[in-house]
């Protein structure tokens, strides 16, 4: 397989540049086929290579390929390293990847610039694909701009919508504050280990003791990389205006992979953030912040991929959660069954979508279940995944989080109970609205409703299978199976917190949960379909908590007027004020002054013949003084 | 020591050199008749004249005498050029008295 | 020998525009430009093959006062050499679709420009880098002056004027410089790297030096001359200023500067630093707020070469080498995006980016193009930008932290700038006058696509850049390290 590694993200990039290329040449079946056919061999060798990470005598391997930056001391390698975290990743990008290149295929089937989009597609892979092989730190920040870069791409698709390019400006800039502090810390690493690449890094760190302010330092600044990237406090709300993409890019970059990239990060540099417990308790707590908050924005939000992004950025809080306490594989975990269901509902949202005419308001939906039946059934499934039903994939990692937690500390685990709950709520919430109850949208939507074609519930079926049986790769320990994702990143990982629950708590906390949730789904069966309760209309909004968590407790607007607005202002000001009126007048004032002085001076010029001779003999008999004087 | 300068010392001709030239620039800050200051500057330069010949027979030098020669000769370049300029302000302003010879200001 | 041939062969070309019949001009100055890339193409062969010596030359000019016509290249200057002549074509090609009164004139100024940039660059006596550095503000004068804008007589005059002040303090420095050299004095390279200059002496030269490189760059608060001639002169005029004469001043600080005034620069650097930083977050504050696409080129590039300053004298390898591919980068980059402004302005007939938009729909070759020579710009990662900025802010951060985060907000004002401006030029609703904006011409494909091509190649292996620049400038670092 070693000799096909390179293949992995080349064939992606090779499609960008034959669909890109060839453009509208392209009926849709070839460049989507191009599109999926690339990412699939991708797949197939990525499949290669899992399977030879999984065999006993495997060393991890790094390929360079060529010397990319070299100056004084810092040497960057072209680089990839294949080992158990890029192996299971490698999978999940290309696999899931390609699931939702084959959706597109449906769903982009109306669209005249397929191409256009199918490359970005492909080139997206391939970046992603760049960040997740990567070596070094600055191999993997080039795929981790890159990604963005494909994220501003695909959220501004449709490019004449000023909106959708405003989200996508958004996205773009609110990563690169996160980028900031990445390179920032990319910096202080090579500074402190004279290196960037992470075997050197990880070994220099292992000398460090617990807690160095320099080591907090850099997982500090890291953190804020993943920050911006994964959408967390403060730097989130990118990730819900970047809904305006087409769905399946909300399903690929905006739930499955590149949003996960910050964690993907941390699990990376475990070694560092390990040795900085107090950067670990900030990233809990940002962690755990977002996760709540996140959850509470998504009960009132009205648009079925707007819940979804809220969702999404809830559970990448909890991602957080888990990193900060310790439990790096656990939240790789969760990375992996949340690739699974989060882009099972988007997609299905997406057909959802599809089916009534591009409707994306709850409000508008209702009674889809008779007409799209696949879908809806794909999308109980995820519904009942993100929920932590068991036995799918979902529960199987909440748990996990919840009980490491518990470990950790009280509060943590409570409020991130209480935020499962509130997942369960607005999920039930979505799916009772969409599915069930009347038809509420109008007749010419009625007559168009339509169960989408092979290309897209052919995907929705097998991530349903995943997101159905994905938990199974890490059983807890009551169940007596092995957890196989925790032995097969063990050597990875240097030190995972080992938290062992009683088995009393464990099934305890399994016993209320599931008590919890059913009571939940009933609660709200019972409120939006037997009584039929539909979310207000944004004019009739109460006044209170309902408006504030539906306009998201006005953060955009804050940010707006703290941010933007003053950069604008002081744009403004420094223009007008300070280079127009401060500094350029000093510049051009030297023109003025010169003529000023110059009409004093004048009228030295009498044009009077003996004053000049007069003047000449006294200066020279001044002259003549002043040598006698001096000498 | 065969020279003239054993018969008149040298500081006769510093003396007379300073009262001409003292005559001269006198004459050209309190004169206002132009041919009066022409002359009078021309008076300035045969005082130098003098005190330079003076200066190279005491010190044996023939550079000072050449010199002299070179400032005759531009002095008589000078006068033909200056007193061509005077006919010309006498033709156009019928005067040559420099205080009326003012519009060449601000 | 080589390097008199490059030097002299444009202002031969020059000469030859005034007997051509003026129809030919533009051909005729394009074919020139390409000969001498050839001949650039056979020095950097030869550079890479037998070094810095065959290339070097030295011939008497004045002997009297130590003045000699003492040339050559090393690694730093050929590539700037090399970027001259890479981009003297293009910029050629840029005009091809403009219709210039007096062709000939325009295309010979342009050439002798050239001949004074490739003289500054390869110039290894003070005396002749300052004529050359002096040459070089004459043709570009009068392109500004001939073929500029509404206010080129106001805008060009305090430019000239502005950029001449600081020259002339730079040859007071210079004299003063040659005065300390060991006798016989001499205004050799080797001469003055000798000088015996104590530190006060050289705080003050520093200052002399320091305000000619800084207006030409510009750096902070001496740029007010640099955005209203950037906006007002014509596009191939901005191209010229902006491409590669204002490496010029960089050159010059890597080239006199740091290894004549290390004592200098070890007490005045960290104040240039902070004039630097100003220079990045000013500018890009101010770019935010620019409704002229070219104005806001003109403020990038402002804070652009404010990083590249600062990562010249943060004095570390990175800073140094990243300044050197970062000058290659910008040079190659701002080129690219003045010539899209052009492209837009020729066909719209207006740069106001708020009667643009939706030009994307009408050329989506063009809306790719355009959107690599941004990201160059905006320094990701596969792009020629990125290589220099990591480096240089690399290198600002080995210097300090704190200012390396200052300059790092160039990281995202830049994205916000560019990307607004994108935005509203090439998305969004089509503009009622945008329907007419057709399709690139030939000439416009071409050199747009060289372009990008060079900003993704620079990106993905910039290694030979990185490593023809390394033996030159360790020289240099060393040399400071040896005196501190």
């Amino acid at each position: 397989m070693h000799q096909f590694i390179w293949l992995i993200p080349i064939l992606p990039l090779v499609g960008f540049i034959l669909i890109g290329i060839l453009n509208k040449r392209l009926p849709i079946q070839w460049s989507g086929g191009i599109a999926s056919v690339a990412v699939f061999l991708s797949f197939l060798i990525s499949l290669g290579v899992f399977k030879e990470v999984q065999m006993d005598n495997f060393v991890p391997e790094r390929i360079v390929y060529f010397n990319w930056i070299a100056a004084g001391n810092l040497t960057i390698d072209f680089a990839f390293l294949i080992d158990q975290l890029s192996a299971i990743m490698l999978l999940v990008v290309t696999g899931v990847g390609f699931l939702i290149h084959i959706y597109s295929i449906g769903y982009m089937h109306h669209e005249a610039d397929h191409s256009r989009f199918f490359s970005y597609l492909n080139l997206f892979i391939f970046f992603m694909l760049l960040l997740v092989m990567g070596s070094n730190y600055i191999v993997m920040f080039a795929g981790w701009e890159g990604v963005g870069l494909c994220s501003y791409l695909l959220i501004g698709f449709w490019f004449k919508n000023t909106e959708y390019n405003n989200a996508a400006k958004k996205a773009f800039i609110m990563n690169r504050i996160g980028d900031l502090g990445f390179l920032l810390g990319v910096f202080l690493i090579f500074m402190t280990f004279g290196s960037v690449s992470f075997k050197e890094v990880f070994e220099g760190a292992k000398q460090f003791s617990s807690n160095d302010p320099t080591i907090t330092a850099i997982c500090i600044l890291l953190f804020i990389g993943a920050i911006g990237k994964s959408a967390q406090l403060p730097l989130y709300t990118w990730l819900p205006d970047a809904m305006a993409g087409p769905t399946p890019v909300s399903a690929l970059i905006h739930a499955a992979t590149m949003v996960t990239a910050g964690i993907y990060m941390v699990v990376r540099s475990n070694v560092l953030f390990e040795l900085s417990p107090y950067a670990s308790e900030i990233i809990a707590i940002v962690g755990l912040a977002t996760a709540f908050f996140a959850a509470t924005i998504g009960l009132k939000q009205n648009d079925i991929k707007k819940v979804l992004a809220y969702s999404t950025v809830s559970q990448l809080g909890y991602m957080f959660v888990a990193l900060g306490v310790g439990a790096y594989d656990t939240a790789l975990f969760h990375v992996i069954t949340h690739a699974f269901f989060k882009a099972l509902l988007f997609l299905g949202a997406g057909s959802v979508i599809h089916a009534m005419s591009g409707e994306q308001d709850i409000r508008r939906m209702g009674a889809l279940k008779g007409k799209l039946p696949i879908t809806h059934l794909t999308f109980l499934i995820g519904t009942l995944a993100i929920t932590g039903i068991p036995p799918l994939a979902g529960f199987f990692s909440k748990d996990e989080i919840l009980a490491v937690a518990h470990g950790y500390s009280l509060p943590i685990f409570t409020l991130l109970s209480i935020t499962s709950v509130l997942t369960a709520v607005y999920m039930f919430r979505l799916y009772w609205l969409v599915f069930y109850g009347n038809f509420r949208g109008t007749e010419h939507q009625k007559t168009h409703l339509h169960e989408s074609p092979y290309s897209m519930t052919i995907p929705l079926m097998v991530l349903a299978v995943l997101s159905s049986i994905g938990g199974f790769i890490g059983m807890p320990e009551i169940f007596h199976a092995p957890h196989l994702l925790k032995e097969f990143l063990q050597p990875i990982i240097w030190k995972s917190a080992t938290y062992h629950p009683s088995h009393s708590f464990e099934y305890a906390l399994i016993a209320v949960s599931i008590v919890a949730l059913m009571i939940i789904i009933y609660a709200t069966y019972h409120t939006y379909v037997k009584r039929g309760q539909l979310p207000e209309e944004d004019k009739d909004l109460p006044a209170g908590i309902p408006k504030l968590l539906t306009n998201k407790y006005y953060v955009d607007e804050i940010y707006n007027s703290l941010i933007t607005r003053p950069l604008d202002y002081m744009s403004g000001f420094f223009s007008t004020y300070i280079e127009k009126g401060f500094i350029d007048k000093i510049v051009n004032g030297t023109g003025p002054a010169l003529q000023g002085l110059s009409g004093v001076l004048r009228f030295a010029q009498t044009g009077n013949i003996g004053g000049y001779v007069f003047s000449m003999v006294v200066g020279i008999i001044a002259i003549l003084l002043l040598t006698l004087i001096v000498y | 020591m065969n020279s003239i300068l054993s018969v008149v010392p040298i500081e006769y001709y510093l003396g007379l050199s300073v009262i001409l030239f003292t005559i001269g620039v006198m004459g050209v800050l309190f004169r206002r008749n132009a041919i009066i200051v022409f002359m009078c500057i021309e008076l300035m330069l045969n005082a130098v004249n003098l005190l330079l010949t003076a200066f190279s027979t005491l010190h044996g030098e023939a550079g000072g005498q050449v010199m002299v020669f070179f400032i005759m000769a531009v002095a008589a370049a000078e006068v033909a050029v200056g007193l061509a300029i005077l006919v010309m302000i006498y033709n156009n302003l019928r005067t040559v008295d420099i205080k009326e010879m003012n519009k060449l200001k601000w | 020998m080589l390097t008199l041939v490059l030097i002299f062969f444009p202002l031969l070309a020059a000469l030859g525009t005034l007997i051509l019949p003026r129809d030919n001009a533009k051909m005729y100055s394009f074919i020139s430009s390409l000969i001498q890339l050839g001949i650039t193409a056979y020095a950097f062969i030869l550079f890479l093959t037998q070094g810095t010596d065959a290339l070097a030359a030295n011939y008497e000019w004045v002997p009297a006062l130590g003045i000699s016509l003492q040339v050559g290249l090393d690694g730093i200057s050929i590539l700037l050499v090399a970027l001259t002549n890479i981009l003297i074509p293009l910029i050629i090609l840029s005009s091809f679709r403009n219709n210039y009164s007096n062709p000939a004139a325009f295309y010979g100024l342009i050439l002798l420009m050239q001949f004074a940039l490739i003289g500054v660059f390869a110039a290894l006596d003070g005396f002749l880098f300052y004529v050359f550095w002096e040459l070089a503000l004459i043709p570009i004068w009068f392109i500004c002056l001939l073929w500029g804008g509404e206010e080129r007589i106001r805008i060009t005059l305090k430019f000239f004027i502005y950029t001449l002040a600081g020259s002339l303090l730079m040859l007071l420095g210079l004299i003063f410089v040659y005065l300390q050299t060991p006798a016989p004095h001499s205004f050799s390279i080797d001469a003055l790297y000798q000088a015996s200059l104590t530190a006060e002496m050289q705080g003050y030269i520093f200052w002399c030096f320091f305000l000619a490189f800084a207006i030409k760059i510009p750096v902070f608060p001496f740029h007010t001359w640099q955005p209203d001639t950037y906006t007002d002169a014509p596009a191939q005029g901005s191209m010229l200023l902006s491409g590669i004469m204002l490496k010029m001043g960089i050159y010059g600080i890597i080239r006199w500067m740091l290894p004549i005034l290390p004592l200098g620069i070890a007490e005045w650097g960290n104040c240039v630093m902070i004039l630097c930083a100003i220079s990045i977050v000013y500018a890009s504050v101010i770019a935010i707020y620019q409704k002229d696409f070219k104005r806001l080129i003109a403020y990038s590039s402002i804070a652009h070469v404010g990083l590249i300053t600062a990562g010249v004298f943060s004095l570390s390898m990175q800073g140094l080498q990243g300044s050197v591919v970062q000058m290659l980068a910008h040079g190659i980059n701002v080129v690219g995006l003045f010539f899209i402004a052009d492209i837009i302005q020729r066909r719209m007939k207006t740069r106001q980016m708020d009667s643009l938009g939706g030009l994307a729909n009408n050329s989506p070759l063009f809306s790719i193009l355009f959107i690599i020579v941004l990201l160059g710009s905006v320094a990701l990662p596969l792009t020629n930008g990125f290589v220099g900025e990591f480096l240089l802010l690399l290198g600002v951060y080995s210097y300090n932290a704190w200012l390396a985060a200052i300059c790092g907000l160039t990281v995202i004002l830049g994205a916000v700038y560019m990307f607004r401006a994108y935005q509203k030029v090439m998305l969004g609703e089509v503009h009622e006058r945008s329907v007419e904006f057709t399709g690139l011409a030939k000439s416009e494909k071409i050199v747009l696509i060289i372009i990008a091509a060079l900003i993704i190649v620079c990106g993905v292996y910039p290694k030979p850049i990185l490593s023809i620049t390394q033996p030159a400038l360790e020289e240099i670092v060393l040399n400071l390290q040896g005196v501190n």
